[in-house]
């Protein structure tokens, strides 16, 4: 059981990355075989994860050093820096990971009988495997060029599942465009960190926070990073990719991309507090400025954009855009008060938001998919009246659309209220804009939830059934954690956003736990 | 661990528990008020149906709002906005990567001008 | 000054790629583009690697009069290098694929006809 902790963060990636190639050869076997692989191997992931949380909880940072003899070995011979691949995990880490490794799972649940005669399901689950690794990867590893390495795989993996439904010019456009931004942010992400490696001959990142200097090209690489992370995590007015990705992917698909961009976001979190968090915070008060005036513009264009969308995994897409802005206000506030009272509460209300986001907008996504598989339909025109023929997926829409507009009792609310609280006293300004919009975020909804579900049906729908179980078990997961999520969430709040709150706050704890000293 | 430990927002408090008393409070008023209502309506004539200013209805499939014009008045208000908004989604590729490059010279000019 | 040349080459060379990904309208051009500035990242990690007098930590290779390990080269640059090389490989055939596919479906490479989703 000790061993099984201990070696848990390599095993983590090492076991989906295994499955992934072995899934192919059971999809030889039978359909059956391989989906219930998949399954079993993400349940077994979750459960790792799991337990590896519960350490943490109770024991602090672990770490794992590759290719030592011992896993906590972190200085080989007479080095004076860790030159090995560390995986790092604290409290945000491993709370990234519950999250990546909750969709993948749900992903797969739902792809199980989503897809029935699509051809290269075989390749698919390879695929979905691989995003799991990639973001799994991003968020353990404490090693920037590793972190760069599982970057890559994460948009490359994701790219080629965008493109999963080849016959659709959409989703071919979709897939390249984010191609291109991803790899070409990638290369800066990489000439980042070229730029620390030739100033301080580290790669690790807590090496790395330790020494830094603020120099000029410090600044520099802190510009590349932060300019290429906040692409990925879809900041406006970089934001463009992502509703095009979002919406042709299959929905399947499209949860596990969000998921992956929440990754990104935790790379911009840990190159601000972590990377150049080290006593220097009151320098990153421009930054944080920034980040809140990006995240507005990001709330409002994406919110405005929603409303005269007129295809529904679209829609969803801009509000899901809308909904990375909640985040980046929570953090750029935590950055811009500095040391403040109401930086902890801000910065808890955005990394609580994560979790939230990814189970709304996830929902959302599965019942657009659930209505796309359903009526092979996606134009909101087209579309009416379909309450009476899918009840089951009208009720997990309702749950969606109230928990990511901020509706009490539910999971958004909790994490919207941290939010508002805290950057009123910043600014008030700031609280009005996004309490506004996520006024208007429900007005979308509503919009949306009139014209699919309610009115009389319309004629070409006549037949339309409800979708099988393996979709409704997978929307079902992901409700009931919204709703526990929302009915507990002082609970959820010190069991798990806690921890990581405190890892992003005190980021000496993680230079400490990979170089020693007091 | 007490699961129904409240949210602390430095300013105020959440908890869930005590809006869903007050849910279920609320709706046992409205059941209540529902119940003053009048029982003695004529089931399946004129008084159940919708009343659509005397119209007849024949296919009601077309009573049904679009959802491309629910919020006609409201993009139509804000036109100027969303015309400039609209156009500055291209769809052109090079647009996205060139958003990017702006995007980096403004994080230069934070970083380098202020920090 | 001689030392600086491959800074220059990298600027330029990034320059180039972003020039290409951003002005020309044909994707396979974009695609190039984006291979240039790798190429140039490449350029830059490879350089930053260089020490002068250094060697190559080859242990069975060592000149006689070298002192071990104090003039070996740490080889992380290399080595971040070719995995670099190797993820730009797979970028580069991912990318080329599509290109492929799009043209079949929209029977054109031009990037401003690929735009079906916009606004």
């Amino acid at each position: 059981m000790n061993s099984i902790i201990t070696h848990s963060p390599a095993l983590l990636i090492a076991i989906p990355l295994f499955a992934a190639f072995i899934t192919p050869l059971l999809s030889r076997i039978h359909r059956r075989a391989r989906d219930g692989f998949v399954l079993i191997v993400l349940a077994a992931t979750e459960l790792l994860a799991l337990l590896l949380a519960q350490d943490i909880y109770a024991n602090g940072i672990r770490k794992y050093v590759f290719g030592a003899t011992l896993p906590s070995l972190t200085h080989p011979g007479t080095m004076s820096i860790p030159v090995r691949i560390i995986f790092e995990i604290d409290g945000l880490s491993i709370f990234m990971v519950l999250i990546s490794l909750t969709i993948a799972f749900v992903a797969t649940v739902y792809s199980s009988s989503f897809f029935k005669k699509e051809d290269g399901l075989d390749r698919y689950y390879t695929l979905l495997l691989l995003v799991t690794v990639g973001m799994v990867g991003m968020e353990l590893t404490g090693d920037l060029f590793n972190f760069f390495v599982f970057l890559e795989i994460t948009s490359i993996a994701s790219c080629a599942l965008i493109a999963f439904w080849v016959d659709r010019g959409e989703s071919l456009e979709a897939a390249f465009k984010y191609i291109v931004i991803s790899s070409i942010g990638a290369l800066f992400v990489l000439m980042a960190i070229g730029f620390l490696y030739g100033q301080y001959d580290a790669l690790n990142i807590a090496a790395l926070a330790n020494s830094i200097q603020f120099t000029f090209i410090d600044k520099v690489a802190l510009v590349l990073l932060l300019a290429a992370l906040t692409m990925k995590a879809g900041i406006a007015p970089m934001h463009m990719w992502l509703p095009d990705a979002y919406g042709e992917a299959p929905p399947s698909v499209t949860i596990a991309v969000v998921a992956a961009t929440q990754a990104s976001l935790y790379g911009v979190l840990r190159v601000c507090f972590t990377l150049y968090g080290k006593g220097l915070r009151l320098n990153m008060a421009a930054v944080g400025w920034t980040l809140v005036g990006l995240g507005l513009l990001t709330i409002f264009i994406g919110v405005t954009m929603a409303l005269v969308q007129r295809s529904l995994t679209r829609t969803i897409a801009f509000a899901a855009v809308g909904e990375i802005g909640y985040m980046v206000i929570g953090a750029g506030t935590a950055l811009a008060a500095g040391a403040q009272n109401f930086a902890t509460v801000a910065l808890k209300g955005g990394v609580f938001h994560i979790f939230n986001d990814v189970l709304d907008i996830g929902l959302l996504f599965l019942v657009a998919g659930a209505i796309i598989y359903a009526t092979k339909e996606r134009d909101l025109n087209n579309l009416g009246g379909l309450a009476k023929r899918m009840k089951y997926t009208t009720v997990f829409f309702l749950i969606g659309l109230l928990a990511v507009a901020g509706m009490p009792p539910l999971n958004g609310f909790a994490s919207k209220i941290l939010i508002y609280e805290s950057t009123y006293q910043l600014n008030p300004i700031i609280s009005i804009i996004a309490i506004l919009s996520s006024i208007l975020l429900l007005a979308i909804f509503v919009k949306i939830f009139y014209s699919l579900f309610l009115g009389p049906e319309l004629p070409h729908l006549r037949d339309v059934k409800e979708v099988p179980k393996g979709m409704l078990v997978a929307m079902a997961i992901l409700a009931t954690l919204i709703i526990i999520f929302g009915l507990f969430p002082g609970y959820v709040l010190q069991t798990i956003v806690d921890p990581a709150v405190a890892a992003l706050s005190n980021p000496t704890n993680y230079i400490n736990a990979i170089l020693g000293g007091a | 661990m007490n699961p129904f430990v409240p949210i602390d927002t430095g300013s105020g408090f959440w908890n869930p528990l005590i809006w869903v008393i007050v849910f279920i409070i609320a709706l046992l008023i409205v059941y209540v008020i529902r119940g003053l209502g009048r029982g003695d309506y004529k089931k399946n004539t004129g008084q159940t149906k919708p009343f659509l200013s005397g119209n007849v209805v024949e296919n009601d499939e077309q009573l049904h709002v679009k959802g491309g014009n629910v919020y006609w008045g409201f993009t139509e208000a804000f036109k100027g906005y969303y015309n400039k908004i609209k156009s500055m989604h291209t769809g052109d590729t090079r647009d996205y990567v060139l958003w990017f490059l702006v995007m980096m010279v403004v994080f230069f000019a934070v970083v380098l001008g202020v920090m | 000054m001689i030392y600086n040349i491959p800074y220059i080459a990298v600027i330029i060379l990034i320059m180039v790629g972003l020039y290409a990904v951003v002005f020309k309208r044909n994707i396979i051009k974009m695609v190039m583009g984006i291979t240039i500035i790798e190429s140039g990242v490449n350029l830059f990690l490879v350089t930053l690697g260089y020490r002068a007098g250094g060697v190559a930590p080859i242990f069975t290779n060592l000149p006689e009069e070298r002192q071990i390990p104090g003039q070996l080269v740490l080889p992380i640059p290399q080595a971040l290098t070719l995995t670099s090389i190797v993820i730009g490989v797979a970028v580069l055939a991912l990318m080329l694929a599509l290109a492929i596919q799009i043209y079949r479906q929209y029977k054109t490479l031009d990037v401003t006809k690929i735009r079906r989703l916009k606004e």
